[in-house]
């Protein structure tokens, strides 16, 4: 599926500074019984926006007003557990377009480059001053820069530069997705595997 | 090529189609497997882009994550779930693909029937779009877990475009204790490099203690892979592995058996090979594991106490989280702590050896009378193997009932899942957060120490029940 292109964003974003936030957090197993993607973000982190009555958290992140923006910031390990693309699907569906933590999981790494959320991984002091900032002023704002490859803080100016594979930035900067690529390669890969062994 | 390979070099490098420069390779994938929850959306992807399946015998389908695991003769109650598996036999029969639903043969977890079938074989790449596709890497195939649209592009092309996955070597030699098994030396491993530890790496398991292990048991530690965040995991093919999988459906006969068998001995890392990262273990050093928080690194040895807050390196906020989540104090000791329910299965330990093991324990004694216990055997050919062997009728003495195959409480999609605040042993590979059901609490362990918590209603060491010595 082709999604929207990515090239600057510029954001106040939401903090979640929680370590190893596993997908089934991000979205619980029991609403995986969609046939078409769609309806995703209602539930996201749903056992942690509400209880069981449907009430919302208050102390949840998501349910306190203050906090908005197309950023997520999360801990080390974001992403963990299984490969339900549910996940990154529930972000994108929320609003969400980048998704910023010191270390990813790697199918929710692939998952979120393969749909158009963009995982931005940084230092680790970095994303300590993200969170400072955020919590110093709510709605400080980032800069995701994905040309240059720069994240910034924008009220200190503080810059730092994030990896991102070449290929995969020119798919996210055009909207792009491999499904195009590799159809174009089909009697390649046909020849390909008639010289298989198995 | 001259120079020296490792397992994972030499399985991936045949199957590059093309390498995109300063991108990811184009891997060809040989076996396909579909399940209902992760591939709807691929398939109508395929059918909005109208496209085909590319290899349809390459594809095999089977219904296991929503699935009840009683009466699965009568119509499937939840609407939701019985919509996915109805889209999945459509997408199945439209495309040509060989289905194995609810009340097939064939039918059972995506991970226990590919190997039951032959279907997963050494030297092969195998995806699936769930995590635990690690598990084949148990016959020296390179298997691993992808998202949604991952499926739609091996669906449509019978490729991924993934870049190389750094490689790792845990080594671990010495002989296990009697009653450490498989689970507890994928769940030491875990605790020791945590559940990010392995990330951006393939990881082989090499040393005698692999080598002894049995193919169930190999399933079961590439199984776990995924939990310390490896891509996958691996296993050098050897005698044992070819013996599991000669005569099975989808295995070569014949001639091809015999050409197959010449490429599958050249399936292991040269002598000289390297790796990005090597890890050595003492197996002599491993006891029954299980785990007290919410991420499958949180384990310990089952003598153990919970560690402290001040052991730890970082991530203090979120340990105590987790703690608080399970209701439990640092320091205290696992042994002696009651629980409600006990769950053996999954594609982590539903299969025959983890039956075998569990009535080894309950054989002569009777289930506790406060715990339930879903005993969920991974396949309906495991299910047979259960009835054929006589550990039904153990498990019937002792007060066991048998449920149908499936997922079932691993990821609670169906209607077996643990009550809020309550407490389960649990065979499966995941103790996250609501996990088994929103605030069940989850130990992971092994199919022994789930059976003696089964029969006492509490955190049991098996080796008391099984009269051996402990540490």
């Amino acid at each position: 599926m082709a999604y929207d292109k990515f090239k600057v964003l510029k954001s106040s974003a939401v903090p979640l500074p929680i370590e190893n936030v596993d997908t089934d957090q991000i979205i619980p197993a029991r609403f995986l019984k969609a046939t078409e993607r769609k309806g995703f973000g209602d539930n996201l982190f749903r056992d942690w926006r509400y209880y069981p009555d449907n009430r919302p958290k208050e102390h949840f992140v998501l349910n306190n007003p203050i906090y908005s923006g197309k950023i997520l910031v999360g801990g080390k390990n974001f992403g963990s557990g299984s490969s339900r693309e549910h996940a990154a699907w529930a972000i994108y569906d929320y609003g969400f377009r980048c998704v910023v933590s010191s270390f990813f999981a790697d199918i929710f790494r692939n998952n979120c480059l393969n749909i158009g959320v963009l995982p931005v991984q940084v230092s680790p002091p970095f994303l300590q001053r993200i969170f400072e900032e955020i919590e110093k002023n709510p709605k400080a704002e980032l800069t995701i820069d994905l040309p240059s490859q720069t994240i910034t803080i924008e009220a200190t100016s503080e810059k730092e530069e994030f990896d991102i594979n070449p290929y995969k930035k020119e798919n996210m900067l055009n909207g792009y997705d491999d499904i195009d690529y590799l159809l174009n390669m089909k009697e390649e890969i046909e020849d390909f595997a008639g010289g298989l062994p198995l | 090529m001259s120079e020296q390979r490792t397992l994972f070099d030499k399985v991936w490098d045949a199957h590059v189609v093309r390498s995109i420069s300063k991108g990811p390779d184009v891997l060809f994938i040989d076996r396909h497997l579909v399940h209902e929850v992760t591939s709807p959306v691929a398939f109508l992807g395929l059918k909005n882009r109208g496209a085909k399946v590319l290899y349809p015998e390459r594809t095999f389908a089977t219904a296991d994550h929503n699935t009840p695991t009683i009466n699965q003769h009568l119509p499937v109650k939840d609407p939701l779930s019985a919509n996915q598996l109805k889209a999945l036999e459509e997408n199945a029969r439209e495309h040509g693909i060989p289905y194995w639903g609810l009340g097939h043969q064939k039918n059972g977890i995506v991970h226990v029937i590919g190997p039951e079938n032959g279907i997963t074989l050494p030297g092969v790449t195998v995806v699936c779009g769930d995590s635990h596709t690690s598990t084949h890497g148990a016959f020296g195939a390179i298997a691993f877990g992808i998202g949604t649209s991952e499926v739609e592009m091996v669906l449509s092309t019978q490729c991924i475009m993934q870049p190389k996955p750094r490689k790792m070597r845990i080594t671990i030699d010495g002989s296990l204790s009697r009653a450490v098994t498989p689970k507890d030396v994928a769940l030491y491993i875990i605790s020791q490099l945590s559940t990010s530890g392995a990330t951006g790496y393939f990881v082989e398991y090499a040393g005698e203690v692999f080598r002894n292990m049995s193919m169930e048991g190999r399933m079961t530690v590439c199984n776990l892979s995924i939990e310390m965040g490896a891509r996958g995991g691996m296993i050098a093919p050897d005698e044992k592995t070819f013996s599991y999988i000669k005569g099975r459906e989808y295995t070569p006969k014949g001639e091809e058996w015999e050409k197959a068998m010449e490429y599958w001995k050249t399936l292991y890392s040269d002598s000289d090979a390297q790796f990005d990262k090597e890890i050595v273990f003492d197996g002599s050093a491993i006891e029954p594991m299980i785990t007290y928080g919410t991420n499958p690194g949180m384990g310990i040895g089952i003598s153990l106490g919970i560690p402290t807050a001040e052991s730890l390196d970082g991530g203090v906020a979120t340990y105590r989280k987790s703690l608080e989540y399970m209701d439990f104090k640092e320091g205290d000791a696992m042994l002696g702590k009651k629980i409600d329910f006990v769950f053996l299965g999954s594609c982590t330990n539903g299969r025959i050896e983890d039956f075998r093991a569990f009535a080894e324990v309950v054989k002569g004694r009777k289930k506790a009378d406060h715990v339930t216990a879903w005993l969920v055997p991974g396949s309906h050919r495991v299910e047979e193997a259960i009835e054929k062997e006589g550990i039904l009728d153990i498990l019937h003495e002792a007060g066991f009932e048998l449920r149908e195959p499936g997922c079932s409480a691993c990821l609670a999609m169906n209607d077996d899942k643990i009550p809020a605040g309550k407490y389960a042993v649990s065979t499966s590979n995941r103790n996250f957060e609501g996990r088994q059901g929103p605030g069940a609490r989850t130990l992971l362990a092994s199919p022994l120490v789930a059976a003696a918590a089964a029969v006492t209603g509490k955190v049991t060491d098996p080796r008391v029940l099984m009269e051996l010595e402990t540490a």
